[in-house]
């Protein structure tokens, strides 16, 4: 039968089993609207601005392990969704994002709202494609779901001219996709896996370093096998949060620039480290060089062969889906009684406890100001660590990542490569419709909530009761904290003046509206907003202007040279020791 | 150290922008690059020269394997291999200099391939080196216009890239 394109875009959606779509129309895709408004197999949800169909996109797809879809027009629309799709890029989430084009002849003539979607977007996305004849339509989109999912994910935008989605063709929706161009691999290299394997029993500070590649393969079964049967550490970055359990013993916690003190220096000091679906990212080990001042030999298992050997040179490269290549080390480690050296596991052991002992998350809570880890503190505590929490990008993320525990994949969403403000409110939206009956809270700062905050509109319309906890300080907390750091508190353009009314903000788009002034009140609020399952509550914490971020690793310096929390200020001199005596040991 | 990457890319619109753009938002440098279809009209080989350290040169190759169109690439440059670059020279020929730019191509093997009453054009191909040379041999005053193409390289004897 013969399908017009917008037709055969629907069609295709449907057979990838697409459950959501989040867009805005526009001339160019009003004919895939059109199609779109006469079946019912999956729904669009209407955002207020194209970043958020993206960003909400890509939370549905972060927090369920689908694919996520966003729709929008040629143009502006298109631009408008290029910080959604880069923020997916630098994370590797699957994505599909479908723009209009000018018709095919306009192309090219500057005609009203064209854009080259394909070459603006080329640097940030896995793949693009125009589609410019109507028989490629289904096979290109095929290819795009395929390339999307497969290999390191990424996002694909088809770019589709409005005369396409007009003509017609016969609909044939390909069922495999071969390309000779394009064969991602996913099983390691079992000499690499023996020898790995091999390694880690000989290790006498061992420490296994997972990332986002861990969450993104559903690898956390496997790195907690690992893990466990080693008796090893391990330290998450960002990304890898929720991968093995936060609230583990063998979990030293996030690593890098706000890393824990007993995971930044077990980086620094293991003598066997394992990367798994992690990329030594600047985050995460600062300079290179400080990094690998201490010697270590270092197994590195990444399905992209480029993120290998990238920032830091490797002893054992694997290449392979973190998932198949961990399955692999198990059953080699299921036929050999051989452990790491009981001893040596237990001296390192008693080094990382005595590193963990003074707590680098302590934090003086206080009566008369609200601290804003203590606000996170209590929300892990009433949500019982099941909540999914997004946040937007700045000192509040920190705080989020460092005093949630998150015990399961997928269960963390921020935009941890980009670094993109502006992503929590739509990302809770993605998530909260992904995972409707969980709770789905959105840590963010008063800063970063303003950067979309026009899809309050969109919560109201499709029914999203997310929790919105602001952690409102009246500053660009970490840019302030960077110029108290960096530039002699020269606070330059980072205070919020002329704040909004939260409060009756929320209340305008008729949502329910906190202010939360007193520490003493904190519990309650939050008690109070988690029990509203039906209506999403913005709560508006004024927290502590002063508060900032630790630790610290400040650019440029080693992992063992964390600017500590004030409780630990007389502890800077045991890092450099413990650094003599490594040297000594190795 | 300068390096020669031969790739075999599907011969696609756009392919090279996103080749070209690679090298560009990694801050990578192309000396130069020449690309056109193959015997199989559906794959175009790209040579392209490059500079940088092996840890550089590996990560230009790892990238440009990430890009979807690319289906193959070598560095020619970890075996022998033959290059070749082709300039189009005109010069100006007149009077006695004449006889000396006639004699002047056939010592560099070019081949006069246009001829007026005032110029020669001459073709000429090797590696760039050689089409140096021939332009330091000349006299600056009669060179009239160059053009050259980037070099394109093939491996030595069996060595081959091919899908």
């Amino acid at each position: 039968m013969e399908l017009s394109g917008a037709e055969i875009v629907v069609r295709c959606l449907q057979e990838e089993g697409v459950e959501y779509v989040f867009g805005y129309p526009g001339g160019a895709v009003l004919e895939i609207y059109d199609a779109i408004f006469k079946q019912d197999a999956f729904k669009h949800v209407l955002v207020r601005h194209e970043q958020a169909a993206v960003h909400a996109a890509d939370a549905y797809s972060r927090s369920s392990n689908k694919v996520g879809v966003a729709l929008v027009t040629s143009g502006p629309g298109a631009t408008n969704a290029i910080t959604g799709i880069a923020t997916a890029y630098m994370d590797s989430i699957p994505l599909i994002v479908i723009s209009g084009q000018v018709p095919t002849p306009a192309i090219g003539l500057d005609a009203f709202q064209e854009v080259d979607m394909v070459g603006c977007t080329r640097p940030c996305v896995k793949h693009n494609i125009l589609v410019k004849d109507i028989n490629d339509l289904a096979a290109a989109i095929k290819k795009a779901f395929y390339i999307a999912t497969t290999g390191r994910p990424g996002p694909v935008v088809i770019d589709i001219p409005k005369d396409v989605t007009l003509k017609k063709a016969e609909f044939n929706y390909p069922t495999s996709v071969t390309m000779r161009s394009y064969t991602p691999i996913t099983k390691g290299h079992p000499g690499q896996i023996k020898k790995a394997v091999n390694l880690l029993l000989d290790a006498k500070r061992p420490l296994v370093y997972i990332g986002g590649g861990a969450v993104l393969s559903n690898a956390s079964t496997q790195v907690t096998e690992l893990v466990r049967a080693l008796g090893l550490p391990c330290t998450n970055t960002l990304m890898g949060l929720g991968a093995y359990p936060g609230s583990d013993r063998q979990n030293l916690g996030m690593l890098g620039m706000h890393g824990n003190y007993e995971a930044n220096l077990a980086m620094q000091y293991c003598d066997v480290l394992i990367a798994i679906g992690a990329r030594f990212d600047d985050r995460v080990v600062s300079v290179p060089s400080h990094f690998l001042s201490s010697p270590k030999k270092i197994i590195h298992i990444d399905i992209d062969p480029s993120s290998i050997a990238k920032r830091v040179k490797v002893d054992i490269p694997i290449v392979g889906n973190v998932r198949d290549v961990l399955d692999e080390m198990l059953n080699l480690l299921k036929q050999t009684t051989e452990r790491p050296d009981p001893k040596a596991l237990d001296a390192w052991w008693q080094q990382i406890n005595e590193w963990r002992a003074p707590n680098s998350l302590f934090f003086q809570n206080s009566d008369e100001v609200i601290k804003p880890q203590f606000v996170v503190q209590t929300l892990y505590e009433l949500t019982g660590g099941n909540a999914i929490i997004t946040s937007d990008v700045g000192q509040h993320q920190m705080w989020a990542a460092q005093y949630y525990k998150f015990d399961r994949p997928r269960q963390w969403i921020n935009s941890g490569g980009l670094g993109t403000m502006g992503v929590g409110l739509p990302y809770a939206m993605g998530a909260k419709l992904a995972n409707p009956d969980a709770d789905v809270c959105c840590i963010t700062g008063e800063a970063s909530i303003q950067m979309n905050i026009q899809e309050l509109s969109t919560a109201k319309q499709y029914h999203t009761p997310v929790k919105i906890i602001s952690l409102n300080n009246r500053y660009l907390g970490m840019v302030r904290q960077w110029q108290e750091f960096f530039y002699g508190n020269r606070y330059s353009e980072s205070y919020m003046d002329a704040l909004p009314d939260f409060v009756k903000l929320a209340e305008a788009y008729g949502h329910v509206g906190m202010r939360i002034e007193k520490p003493a009140d904190v519990e309650g609020a939050l008690r109070e907003a988690l029990a509203m399952k039906d209506r999403l509550v913005f709560m508006d914490f004024l927290t502590d202007q002063t508060e900032n971020v630790f630790p610290m690793v400040q650019n440029g310096k080693g992992l063992n040279q964390m600017d500590l929390p004030p409780h630990m200020r007389n502890l800077q001199q045991v890092a450099a020791t413990k650094e003599r005596d490594y040297g000594n040991l190795s | 150290m300068r390096h020669i990457l031969s790739i075999l890319i599907e011969n696609e619109a756009g392919a090279l922008s996103r080749v070209a753009g690679l090298f560009s938002a990694r801050a990578y440098n192309i000396e130069s690059l020449s690309v056109a279809p193959t015997e199989d009209p559906t794959l175009s080989r790209m040579t392209i020269v490059t500079t940088g350290s092996d840890d550089v040169i590996e990560q230009i190759t790892k990238q440009l394997n990430k890009l979807i169109e690319v289906v193959k690439v070598i560095d020619l440059n970890e075996s022998d291999h033959i290059e070749r670059e082709l300039m189009l020279i005109k010069v100006r020929a007149t009077g006695k200099d004449r006889e000396e730019m006639k004699r002047m191509a056939d010592i560099f093997r070019g081949r006069i391939i246009d001829v007026t009453e005032k110029t020669y054009t001459i073709e000429l191909t090797g590696t760039g080196d050689k089409l140096n040379a021939f332009i330091e041999a000349l006299d600056r005053t009669v060179i009239l216009e160059t053009v050259r193409t980037g070099a394109s390289g093939i491996g030595r004897g069996e060595r081959i890239l091919k899908i």
